[in-house]
């Protein structure tokens, strides 16, 4: 088992956003969390990298909870937000050169992977990120998440802003980087998430209300309308 | 002409020497958000230990490392003791800051009195030079040459080494540098050691340019510091010093016409770019 958490709570401030979330992930697995917003779905990925305070996180058998985010990240998790996080002052370059750990020899042979999954980003490759569209600064946020060898990789709302056609590019890349890393991925697009997800876990008011396989999921048309408001048409 | 010559060089001098001071300031709250008013007494720190080492040992090159080495010792001090509580809490920032301010400029007349103390320059760089008919104080064009040096390699490391994409990184956003695996606190550390030591390193060389130095330098500077930093942008290191050199060559011209101008003429400088220009010249983030 990856990442094991049981009953997680969290405040933020005086509010009691998290209040038993059950979540399991284990090596080459993609766990979609569902939920609609407002469930605690972004919190959790925050808990786990180590932004909120929360209780016990077990990670590769050790808990995790209390430690700062760098030293979360050295364990080999990497987090790529919603709001991207992208450095816009610093070239595509200098964003990359700033997410890898290591000498840049090392990270030379995971970057030419990543260069070949998003090859927008080699043309941009020494223009300021700020000057970036919507869809390339989001290919180069998911790009510096997979610049290190980590272990798990958190993506909150990835197809967000990106072209049907990157859409599909994204879940090739997911599919690819599955067999050396799992996969966390906070995901309102249901036809996206259904196609690489291997589980899920649905949250509501913080709570975990559902978990199982995503095939369970994509047959059960009453709880995809319950709970996601996905329509079944 | 000739006067313009020595005005705009004398401008160029105390500008760059505004700007060591302003550039720590300047990058301390773009990557920490820290109002760092004990700054100006860095300065002071720079000008006291180069002036004491210089009459002990007659060396200024040993002076100047000796000021620096004052100033980033104290920097780190500060650092550990009292900047490290308050990191989330703006209003004890501005207190502690503005406490620490208080109490070394006070340690500091303590140790060398209250009144002001020779600061002689030193004999190689004394003498002036004939540049089209102007007589140009040979001292003044060292600041200006040394600066830009000391600007020079800082520029480089910002822009060139990783250390120095992580600071430009965190200014824009400090929690993506952490999630990316990157010690912030042990950044805001080094840039505050680093910017203390920078003020401290411009203090060493405004001594001489007036003669002597008194603890009113700190209060003056830090004045003048903070202007600079609103004008050139908040956390950025070329920002200040574009503002540095247009706030110094701006009072050396204004003070050879009508000194009581000085300060208010630096005041409308600051209000105009605000107004033009929220961010400052160079700033990415607003500063009011």
């Amino acid at each position: 088992m990856l990442l094991s958490i049981k009953g997680l709570q969290a405040f933020i401030g005086q509010f009691h956003i998290l209040q038993g979330v059950d979540l399991e992930v284990r090596e080459g697995e993609v766990v979609v969390l569902l939920g609609r917003n407002g469930a605690g779905k972004t919190t959790t990925l925050r808990c786990i990298m180590g932004l909120v305070s929360s209780s016990a996180i077990e990670y590769c058998g050790q808990n995790i909870a209390g430690l700062p985010p760098y030293k979360i990240a050295a364990q080999g998790i990497s987090l790529v937000p919603e709001d991207q996080g992208i450095f816009s002052t610093l070239t595509v370059a200098e964003n990359m050169r700033v997410a890898l750990r290591g000498s840049a020899r090392e990270g030379q042979k995971n970057l030419d992977f990543v260069m070949s999954v998003f090859p927008d980003l080699k043309q941009a490759w020494h223009h300021k990120a700020g000057g970036l569209s919507g869809g390339q600064k989001q290919m180069l946020a998911i790009a510096r998440g997979l610049i290190n060898k980590n272990k798990l990789i958190m993506l909150d709302e990835p197809s967000k802003g990106l072209a049907p056609v990157l859409v599909n590019e994204l879940g090739r890349v997911l599919q690819e980087i599955k067999s050396y890393t799992s996969i966390l991925l906070v995901e309102q697009n249901f036809a996206f998430s259904k196609k690489i997800g291997d589980k899920f876990s649905i949250l509501s008011d913080g709570k975990t209300i559902m978990a199982g396989l995503m095939a369970d999921l994509i047959k059960d048309t009453e709880a995809q309308q319950k709970y996601l408001g996905v329509s079944t048409q | 002409m000739d006067i313009f010559l020595i005005l705009t060089i004398n401008g160029l001098a105390t500008g760059l020497l505004l700007f060591m001071m302003a550039c720590g300031l300047s990058i301390i709250f773009g990557l920490m958000g820290i109002m760092n008013f004990a700054h100006g007494v860095f300065f002071v720190i720079g000008a006291y230990a180069s002036t004491w080492t210089y009459a002990l040992t007659g060396s200024f090159a040993v002076a100047m490392l000796a000021g620096i080495a004052a100033g980033a010792a104290i920097g780190w001090l500060t650092e550990i003791t009292i900047i490290r509580p308050v990191y989330k809490n703006p209003i004890g920032q501005i207190l502690i800051t503005l406490g620490a301010f208080i109490v070394i400029n006070e340690l500091i007349k303590m140790i060398w009195g209250p009144n002001v103390i020779a600061s002689p320059t030193p004999d190689l760089l004394q003498g002036e030079v004939n540049i089209l008919g102007a007589s140009i104080s040979i001292y003044r064009i060292f600041i200006i040459v040394f600066s830009c040096l000391v600007a020079l390699v800082v520029q480089l490391a910002l822009t060139k080494t990783r250390l120095g994409m992580i600071v430009r990184a965190g200014v824009e956003n400090a929690e993506m540098v952490n999630i990316l695996g990157v010690n912030v606190r042990r950044v805001f550390a080094l840039v505050f050691i680093l910017g203390t030591g920078l003020a401290a390193l411009g203090g060493t060389m405004i001594g001489p340019t007036m003669g002597q130095i008194g603890p009113f330098l700190s209060s003056q500077y830090l004045l003048l510091g903070f202007i600079v930093v609103v004008i050139g942008g908040m956390g950025s290191f070329i920002g200040s010093m574009v503002a540095g050199i247009i706030v110094g060559l701006a009072n050396n011209y204004i003070i050879w016409l009508y000194p009581p101008a000085a300060m208010p003429l630096n005041i409308i400088l600051m209000s105009v770019i605000l107004l033009v220009k929220p961010t400052g010249l160079m700033g990415i983030k607003e500063a009011v």
